[in-house]
């Protein structure tokens, strides 16, 4: 009896599954490092005349200097060289990078956050708010972040504003939207007869606001929140792509391709996945407190 | 009955009321003529079909509705000052509870929003959860509940402002009919113990016949009063009542005013 339960438990926890993808990813890079680095290493084969095998190649695709595609362990090498082997404090290592993105996100998000909900209220009360921001705040969408944001720098720059105001500012851009809209919808989510209710106890704007509004939105909000959060980490490194010389995971991946140097743009897109994974955790936990506090613990899912 | 020679016993006066919703598809009249005066203590039934504006009726009383012509009053006063005075308590026909919220605090909810003390807060609230049996689940949330539970605690949350008048829209409807049946018997006692005058709005004729005083009966398109119909039934009566040749004959009477109703309305 047992040897059931081991395996049972196995399924239903989502250990396997996860294991199962990874080792399908790493396989297939492998795979894929190989033919994309081969047309190099064979061009450099025949130039010097050697004969060579496929175990041969595999083993130099997965062990180029600059390679078009490099292996994971060389990727986790790079990472180890960079996280652990380096004071935090170094230019070169990427936890210090890590943490000048993750202190213009955090600020983005927090601007963001208070923005996007500010907004999200003057649209849910004021009616020529809701007929005139509403285009805008879209239209604002869909201009690429890519082309603003080196605006938004330079100009802000030629004023005198470096550092990690005009980065937040450009993650909060990001973030603020999907914010405005998850709020809007909660905030104009109670049922009819809950606002009767509120109507028959003459209650204020305020009291239906605080008492209705804004716990009935409170799933919305944090719906919102782990989106705003992955965008504004985005708006960060785009931020630190032209004001690279002030460090951020951003400033990491293009000197990484300035130089060729694939192992460390790798090495700083994991890092920007890591950071990014841990931050939605982070909401996501919030979101469960917060969640147990306003509905004794009933799973709900919005 | 003596009550009736006394003017100021009347909480509802009802005159010629009529109320139009203007649609895309033309004007829809939804009440018309309206003639209804509800004395303290009473408990009046609205029943009739879907349609007949039973529901409106009771939100016009509750200023949740305007009418558009006629004249209302509820204790002497329009409808809207009556609602800012917090003159009646309402029940809707889903227990309409905040999720949010612990049993005890959707019943203090109202008492919140008027501002009463935390002290005040804590005893009504017990008062009336006792009042309707749920002593003991204050802190559960209103999934944990039974729905017949749940239209309970939103009765205690109606009745914890302490109003002498009750508005109730269907509040059993959506109930099995052994709970409703369970509820009714409750809701009894309930109002005999408190004395409170009810309006309670139903489409089931063995429940108005056994909860009433006085049955209106309606007819829709446009809502309107078919019949009035008195009920004098013991105060003490419990379910078996509803086999008693007099509880027969008030429900033949309020089954033949539907049927009045709704020959009127095939022509």
């Amino acid at each position: 009896m047992m040897t059931t339960r081991a395996p049972s438990l196995l399924y239903k926890s989502n250990v396997l599954p996860v294991v199962t993808i990874v080792f399908a990813i790493i396989v297939s890079w492998y795979l894929g490092a190989i033919y994309l680095n081969s047309p190099q290493l064979i061009d450099r084969y025949q130039k010097r005349g050697v004969d060579w095998s496929f175990s041969q190649l595999a083993q130099d695709s997965w062990s180029m200097e600059r390679a078009v595609l490099p292996a994971p362990h060389q990727i986790a090498l790079e990472l180890k060289k960079t996280i652990l082997d380096k004071k935090i404090t170094s230019k070169r290592s990427l936890v210090y990078h890590a943490g000048v993105t993750l202190s213009s996100t955090l600020l983005g998000f927090l601007l963001g956050t208070f923005i996007g909900v500010s907004l999200a209220v003057g649209i849910v009360y004021i009616i020529t708010l809701d007929r005139s921001l509403m285009p805008w705040i879209i239209a604002s969408q869909t201009i690429p972040i890519l082309a603003l944001a080196p605006m938004v720098v330079v100009v802000l720059g030629a004023m005198g504003i470096t550092g990690l105001l005009p980065k937040s500012l450009i993650s909060m851009y990001l973030c603020f939207f999907p914010i405005t809209v998850g709020m809007v919808k909660g905030l104009r989510s109670p049922d009819p007869m809950h606002l009767d209710l509120m109507r028959t106890y003459h209650a204020s704007k305020a009291q239906i606001f605080w008492k209705l509004r804004l716990p009935a939105a409170v799933p919305f909000l944090f719906a919102s929140l782990k989106v705003a959060i992955a965008l504004s980490i985005v708006g960060a490194i785009v931020a630190e792509l032209p004001t690279g010389g002030q460090g951020g995971l951003g400033s990491r991946l293009l000197s990484g391709s300035y130089y060729g140097q694939t192992n460390l743009i790798w090495a700083a897109l994991i890092s920007a996945a890591l950071l990014s994974a841990t931050l939605v955790t982070t909401v996501g936990y919030f979101q469960k407190v917060a969640c147990r506090r306003l509905r004794g613990g009933q799973v709900f899912s919005q | 009955m003596d009550l009736e020679t006394e003017q100021s016993d009347v909480v509802v006066d009802i005159n010629k009321l009529s109320l139009i919703f203007e649609t895309s598809d033309g004007p829809i009249h939804a009440l018309s003529d309206i003639d209804l005066s509800i004395k303290s203590g009473e408990f009046v039934s609205l029943i009739g079909p879907s349609g007949c504006g039973k529901t409106t009726l009771l939100r016009v009383l509750a200023d949740l509705e305007k009418h558009s012509s006629g004249g209302i009053t509820v204790n002497g006063m329009s409808p809207d000052q009556a609602r800012q005075q917090n003159a009646y308590g309402y029940v809707f026909q889903a227990p309409a509870l905040y999720p949010w919220r612990t049993v005890k605090k959707n019943v203090v909810l109202p008492l919140e929003v008027l501002g009463y003390s935390k002290e005040q807060q804590n005893e009504l609230a017990s008062q009336y959860l006792d009042l309707v049996n749920l002593t003991g689940f204050e802190n559960k949330y209103p999934w944990q509940l039974s729905g017949g539970m749940q239209q309970r605690v939103s009765i205690a949350r109606a009745l914890s402002v302490e109003p002498q008048l009750l508005y109730m829209d269907e509040p059993f409807g959506a109930l099995d009919e052994i709970t409703r049946d369970h509820l009714n018997e409750q809701l009894l006692g309930l109002w005999e113990k408190t004395g409170k005058t009810v309006v309670f709005v139903t489409h089931s004729i063995p429940e108005a016949v056994f909860l009433s005083t006085r049955i209106v009966v309606m007819s829709p398109r446009p809502g309107k009063i078919i019949d009035v119909i008195d009920s004098h039934l013991p105060l003490d009566r419990t379910l078996d009542i509803r086999e008693s040749p007099e509880f027969l004959e008030i429900a033949h009477q309020v089954r033949e005013g539907l049927k009045a109703g709704h020959s009127y309305d095939d022509d």
